[in-house]
C-alpha cells in the first residue's frame, strides 16, 4: 500500500508485529513480561516499546506483548510455563489485529481529529498508550520518544483504519495542539 | 456531551466511549423470594428528575465497569467510582449533598 503523506506527517502500515494479549495480575506478570519482551511492566496508561518488542498497558489486568512475529510461539510457550498454575490468559493476537504507524510532527494532529482521546501534548506525550476509538472503531495507540505513534486496531476494520488515517491527513491541518 | 472520568484507568472518558448499563445499585432478589420483590428486581427502575445512580462501562477503554452519580436534569456529574461497590462511597454522598441539599434516590439521602 502506497504512503500517503500531507501535513507533516506520514501514513503507513507498520511492520508486522507480533502480538500477544496478557491478562492477569499484572505484578506477578511483570517477571515473565520482562523475560519476553526486554521491557518493564509500564504503568498506568504507559507503553514501554522500542524496536517493535515491548509491553503496553490495555487496564489494570491486561497489557499487550509485542514482540518479533517469528517469536510469538516461543513468548507464548515461555509465558505458559513461568505462570503455569497462575490464572492467567494469553492469545496469540497477531493474525487479530493491524498496526499502523504515524510518523512525522503533525502525526498528534492527525489523531486528534478522530479521536476523543485529550491529545494536548500535557495530557498525551512520549511513553504514553491510550484506548479509545477513531473515528468509527476501536483503536489502542502509543507514542514513542521521537513522536511516532503506532496504531493497532481489528484486521477486519484495517482498510477502513488506513483510509480514514490518510483523510484525516489529506483535510489538513485545523491547527490543533 | 457528557464526559465521565474513569476510575479504573483514570482518564476523562467521553460519551462516545462509554456504554450505558441502566440503573445503579439494583438488588437482586432471585429463586425463593415473592413475586413483588422478583417484579421490582426485574422491572422496577427509578427515573429521577435530578441525582441518579448508573452503571456505564468505559467499553472502548479499560474496558471496566463503574458508576456515575450524576444530575439528569442538568448533566452535573457529582462523582464516578468502581462497580465493585455495594453503596456509594461517603465522599460521593457529601459532593451531592454540597450540590443538592436535601437529595433523595430510593433508600440513600
Ligand atoms: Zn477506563
Amino acid at each position: 500500500m502506497a504512503e500517503a503523506r500531507a501535513m507533516d506527517v506520514v501514513v503507513a502500515p507498520a511492520a508486522p508485529l507480533g502480538m500477544i494479549t496478557l491478562r492477569g495480575d499484572l505484578a506477578a506478570l511483570a517477571p515473565v513480561c520482562a523475560a519476553v519482551t526486554g521491557a518493564a511492566m509500564p504503568g498506568v496508561r504507559k507503553a514501554e516499546v522500542s524496536g517493535g518488542r515491548g509491553i503496553v498497558w490495555m487496564s489494570s489486568d491486561e497489557v499487550l506483548l509485542l514482540v518479533a512475529p517469528a517469536d510469538v510461539a516461543g513468548a507464548l510457550a515461555q509465558i505458559g510455563t513461568a505462570l503455569a498454575g497462575q490464572h492467567h490468559l494469553a492469545v496469540d493476537v497477531s493474525d487479530a489485529r493491524a498496526a499502523f504507524t504515524l510518523t512525522g510532527p503533525a502525526a498528534r494532529e492527525a489523531l486528534g481529529k478522530l479521536t476523543p482521546t485529550d491529545l494536548r501534548p500535557t495530557a498525551f506525550g512520549p511513553g504514553d498508550a491510550r484506548r479509545s476509538h477513531l473515528g468509527q472503531v476501536a483503536a489502542a495507540f502509543w507514542m514513542a520518544q521521537g513522536g511516532a505513534v503506532t496504531v493497532v486496531c481489528f484486521r477486519s476494520v484495517a482498510d477502513y483504519m488506513l483510509e480514514l488515517l490518510r483523510v484525516s491527513v489529506a483535510a489538513g491541518p485545523v491547527g490543533y495542539a | 456531551m457528557l464526559t465521565l472520568h474513569c476510575p479504573h484507568c483514570g482518564t476523562l472518558a467521553a460519551e462516545t466511549e462509554l456504554t450505558a448499563g441502566g440503573e445503579a445499585h439494583l438488588k437482586r432478589f432471585g429463586p425463593g423470594s415473592d413475586d413483588d420483590s422478583f417484579e421490582g428486581y426485574l422491572f422496577m427502575r427509578e427515573n429521577p428528575k435530578g441525582v441518579h445512580f448508573e452503571r456505564w462501562r468505559h467499553s472502548y477503554g479499560c474496558g471496566k465497569w463503574f458508576i456515575a452519580a450524576r444530575c439528569t436534569a442538568t448533566l452535573e456529574v457529582f462523582g464516578t467510582y468502581p462497580a465493585q461497590s455495594s453503596a456509594p462511597p461517603q465522599h460521593i454522598r457529601d459532593a451531592i449533598t454540597a450540590r443538592r441539599p436535601g437529595w433523595g434516590w430510593r433508600d440513600l439521602a
